[in-house]
């Protein structure tokens, strides 16, 4: 007995899991199920003011004019694919597969610096043609939406960067996955977010 | 194994910046404490103080209005006190007082060992703190905000408010919320994941279901004045247009915004002082809580409709009949549940052995002014009669009776009936019933004529009035009242500070309370529970007690079979033979000591400052701080130590 009390202090995180729980479901992933609930609400006030105060810019430029449809489909198109590479590396790093792991991370990561690698050049090129924060209202709503957005990507990537490092660091086993998928979850609903804002600001500006 | 007494201390893999503090002694101890009840305690006396800030504010307020024509202080001073007096009462007393009980709370009566993120709430509440800080330091740095504490636009641009009392005010808040939202994420993972074995939702305490509710309107009600700030912000700091009419913004829209926050607010202060008279009225009347489903599911429908009235704080900024009727209806409809908890809580007097201890008064105090606030609510649910009553005194009188006669006085229950609990002593009751008549007496008396001064016209946050209108008498009555309540909380601040030291020593379970908290023996142990409970029924520690009373209130415990299963029994300690977690081999768990929890909010108000004074430089250095704090936080682990718990557990 007591080399076994001696064994189970030694993984002292193990420990802390065995720990009593009321439900299946993880501390860390009910945690942040609760946090994407809120942040539903952060994008839903911000995409709201978006919808607010659309067509009441009063003066130019105005979305029609300088939106690029055919460049924000293709970065679309990128991060959406990065949530699939994030499943197989979440599926890699399940199957103690590190080397797997570590390319699929990688991708996401790459995925994502591409997605914002887009976003720069928009910007960039927007405040190029005049259009800025103080512009209008459509730059004010414009930037404070897409550029949150562009936050919650940029702290998704420094995440999964960190997942990536520390693997190199100290050993990485399919038992710090649970750590992994708590990172998956954001990152998908940071897509999934992208895919409202696409709709909403890109897309509907062009119906009828 | 009762081999080892002696702490069996978990190896610590990280490389951390600071050496894991242990001492459970001294400032240090309570700067890196993770353990629910020290983080309650730190929670309870700020609160308590920011009351007393808060309260001083409001004297001053009421000493300038004593008497038509007064001058004691300018206007705008008179403005900054009003703005700083409803900002600090709202987010820095109630609402930590109420997060106190929360963190004391919880763990306990769920039948947990601590919260689930301990350090996350040590974070939570050194950024409550921290930015407390913020907000009334803008005293000294050039004036305190002067907008009031709902901020509207145009009040609060940078072309009409270009000082920094606005900004201190805006960056202030962010960090409440921060501390909020992070503690809304962290009681509802332990709420709904740390329950004892056998605890099912519907056999939680009323307090820890109505800790849930509060905490999930805390996560959906937050972001939006997150939101809303951060859009102020950026109207103030980069000439956005959000609310700025040139660029064709809607100063409307902010008070949508913040009234989207705002309303669910107002739960989210009365929603924990109803849970604590829902503990308090059943262990001094004997009986359980009457209609417990129902008090659970009308808590659950306050959240969800308080989502749906914003708009009644609006009936006057010409929003349309329909909008009007709407939201006039939707008001109406969350006065059902408010009500059906307020004959809830009659129907467990009734009929009870009633005891009228000081927690007891200050519940049954809660009952009469609650449902006196409440109903001059439901009359400004009338759009075309709030039109009448809208900026009036008569407001003023309906928030106060549900904030003051409602949370405070609810907290005040908690605070005279959990007192003995913390602090291991009795609070004295002779004062205490001093206090409760006192504060009772001096708050009817200032706020009841507030009701004839609102209907006749006097408008609120106006610093003075005129002799002619004839509000003199009723004011003067009104100050003379708020003197006796202010009196009231002076002589419960002197006598707590003599019991806590002299008090007399409470003994196991002085109440003959219900809830599984009283249990464990005094003072807490820093484990809690050394073996984690096995709950059978609802107020499982009452029909421990009182096995023979379970065959009459069977049907309040939600299982049929339980009065058969007591009666076969007979003898409370039989129940707990079997525990679900066996400790024997490695003892419990105890996560350690950490810095970063201070460390990054120390961080996020350099930040702050940076962001205040347009210098990059303490931006780079706070953000610096916070980052490295969050790297260092997640590799420093959980830690901590195994200890052996002496051999008692259950109750003595």
């Amino acid at each position: 007995m007591v080399s076994v009390a001696h064994d189970h202090a030694h993984g002292h995180e193990e420990v802390a899991h065995k720990e009593h729980r009321s439900t299946p479901i993880d501390d860390k992933k009910l945690l942040m199920w609760a946090f994407l609930a809120s942040d539903c609400m952060f994008f839903g006030a911000l995409i709201a003011s978006y919808l607010v105060y659309k067509g009441r810019s009063l003066q130019g430029p105005y979305p029609t004019e300088i939106l690029n449809i055919p460049l924000t489909t293709v970065s679309s198109f990128v991060l959406l694919m990065s949530s699939f590479l994030m499943v197989l590396a979440l599926d890699a790093l399940r199957h103690d597969n590190i080397p797997r792991f570590r390319l699929w991370t990688a991708g996401v990561c790459f995925f994502g610096s591409i997605f914002l690698g887009f976003q720069v050049f928009e910007f960039v090129h927007f405040v190029h043609v005049g259009l800025t924060l103080q512009r209008n209202l459509f730059g004010t709503t414009f930037f404070t939406l897409t550029g949150t957005h562009g936050l919650h990507v940029t702290i998704g990537v420094l995440w999964l960067l960190s997942f990536l490092i520390a693997s190199y660091v100290r050993p990485m086993t399919k038992k710090d996955a649970i750590y992994l998928e708590v990172a998956g979850l954001y990152w998908h609903f940071v897509d999934i977010v992208w895919i409202v804002i696409f709709t909403i600001v890109y897309l509907v500006e062009f119906v009828g | 194994m009762a081999v080892s007494r002696k702490p069996a201390t978990v190896p610590d893999f990280s490389p951390g910046l600071f050496k894991r503090p242990t001492t459970s002694r001294g400032l240090v101890s309570w700067l890196t404490t993770i353990d629910h009840k020290r983080i309650g305690i730190l929670y309870f006396v700020s609160g308590l103080f920011f009351f007393l800030i808060g309260g001083l504010e409001a004297l001053m307020l009421r000493t300038q209005l004593t008497r038509s024509g007064l001058h004691l202080m300018s206007p705008e001073l008179y403005n900054q006190l009003f703005t700083m007096h409803g900002t600090t009462m709202i987010f820095l007393a109630v609402m930590p007082m109420s997060a106190g009980f929360f963190n004391w709370l919880t763990p306990l009566m769920i039948g947990a060992r601590d919260v689930a993120f301990p350090r996350l709430n040590s974070f939570s509440y050194w950024t409550f703190f921290f930015g407390a800080l913020v907000l009334n330091l803008s005293w000294f740095l050039g004036g305190a905000p002067n907008a009031g504490w709902f901020g509207y636009s145009p009040l609060t641009s940078k072309a009409f408010n270009p000082g920094l009392g606005i900004d201190f005010w805006v960056f202030g808040l962010q960090m409440l919320g921060l501390a909020s939202l992070l503690a809304g994420f962290n009681f509802i993972v332990t709420i709904i994941n740390m329950r004892a074995p056998g605890m099912t939702m519907m056999k939680l305490p009323i307090f820890v279901w109505m800790t849930l509710v509060v905490q999930f309107i805390v996560i959906f009600a937050f972001p939006v004045i997150t939101i809303a700030l951060v859009e102020l912000m950026m109207d103030r700091k980069f000439g956005t247009g959000f609310f700025n009419p040139n660029m064709g913004g809607m100063p409307i829209y902010w008070q949508h915004l913040f009234c989207v926050f705002g309303h669910p607010e107002v739960y989210i202060l009365i929603l924990p002082a109803m849970g604590i008279v829902s503990e308090v009225l059943p262990t001094f009347s004997r009986k359980p809580l009457f209609g417990y489903p129902v008090v659970v599911a009308s808590g659950a429908l306050i959240a969800f409709m308080g989502f749906a009235v914003w708009s009644h704080h609006m009936f006057t900024t010409g929003m349309g009949a329909v909008a009007n009727a709407a939201f006039a209806v939707t008001t109406m409809i969350i006065g059902i549940p408010t009500g059906v908890k307020i004959f809830n809580w009659i129907g467990t007097l009734w009929g009870g052995k009633l005891r009228l201890t000081t927690p007891m008064l200050f519940a049954l105090g809660f009952i009469f002014m609650f449902t006196l606030g409440g109903i001059s609510g439901i009359m400004h649910s009338m759009a075309p009669a709030d039109a009448q009553q809208q900026d009036s005194y008569f407001i003023v009188a309906h928030f106060h009776y549900v904030l003051i006669g409602g949370s405070i006085f609810g907290l005040f229950a908690g605070f005279y009936y959990w007192f003995p609990m913390v602090t291991g002593r009795m609070l004295n009751e002779h004062f205490g019933k001093w206090v409760f008549w006192l504060m009772f007496a001096g708050f009817n008396i200032t706020f009841f004529p507030m009701h004839f001064l609102g209907l006749n016209g006097m408008a609120r946050r106006t610093h003075s009035y005129d002799a002619a209108l004839g509000f003199d008498g009723l004011n003067t009555l009104a100050t003379i009242g708020s003197y006796i309540l202010a009196f009231g909380v002076l002589v419960l601040v002197v006598h707590v500070m003599y019991d806590i030291f002299n008090g007399k020593k409470a003994s196991f379970d002085p109440w003959d309370a219900r809830t599984l908290e009283w249990s464990l023996p005094l003072p807490v142990p820093v484990y809690n529970f050394a073996e984690l409970p096995e709950i059978k029924y609802r107020d499982q520690f009452w029909f421990d007690k009182h096995p023979e009373l379970a065959h009459s209130h069977g049907h309040s415990t939600g299982t049929a079979d339980q009065a058969d299963h007591l009666a076969g029994h007979g003898d409370a300690s039989s129940h707990h033979v079997g525990h679900a977690e066996h400790h024997d081999d490695h003892g419990v768990h105890l996560p350690g000591q950490s810095w970063y929890p201070f460390v990054m909010p120390l961080g996020l108000f350099i930040l702050v400052f940076g962001g205040l004074y347009n210098s990059l430089t303490l931006a780079i250095i706070g953000f610096c701080i916070v980052a490295v704090g969050a790297y260092a936080w997640a590799f420093e682990g959980i830690g901590g130590k195994h200890i052996k718990p002496e051999g008692q557990t259950w109750y003595q």
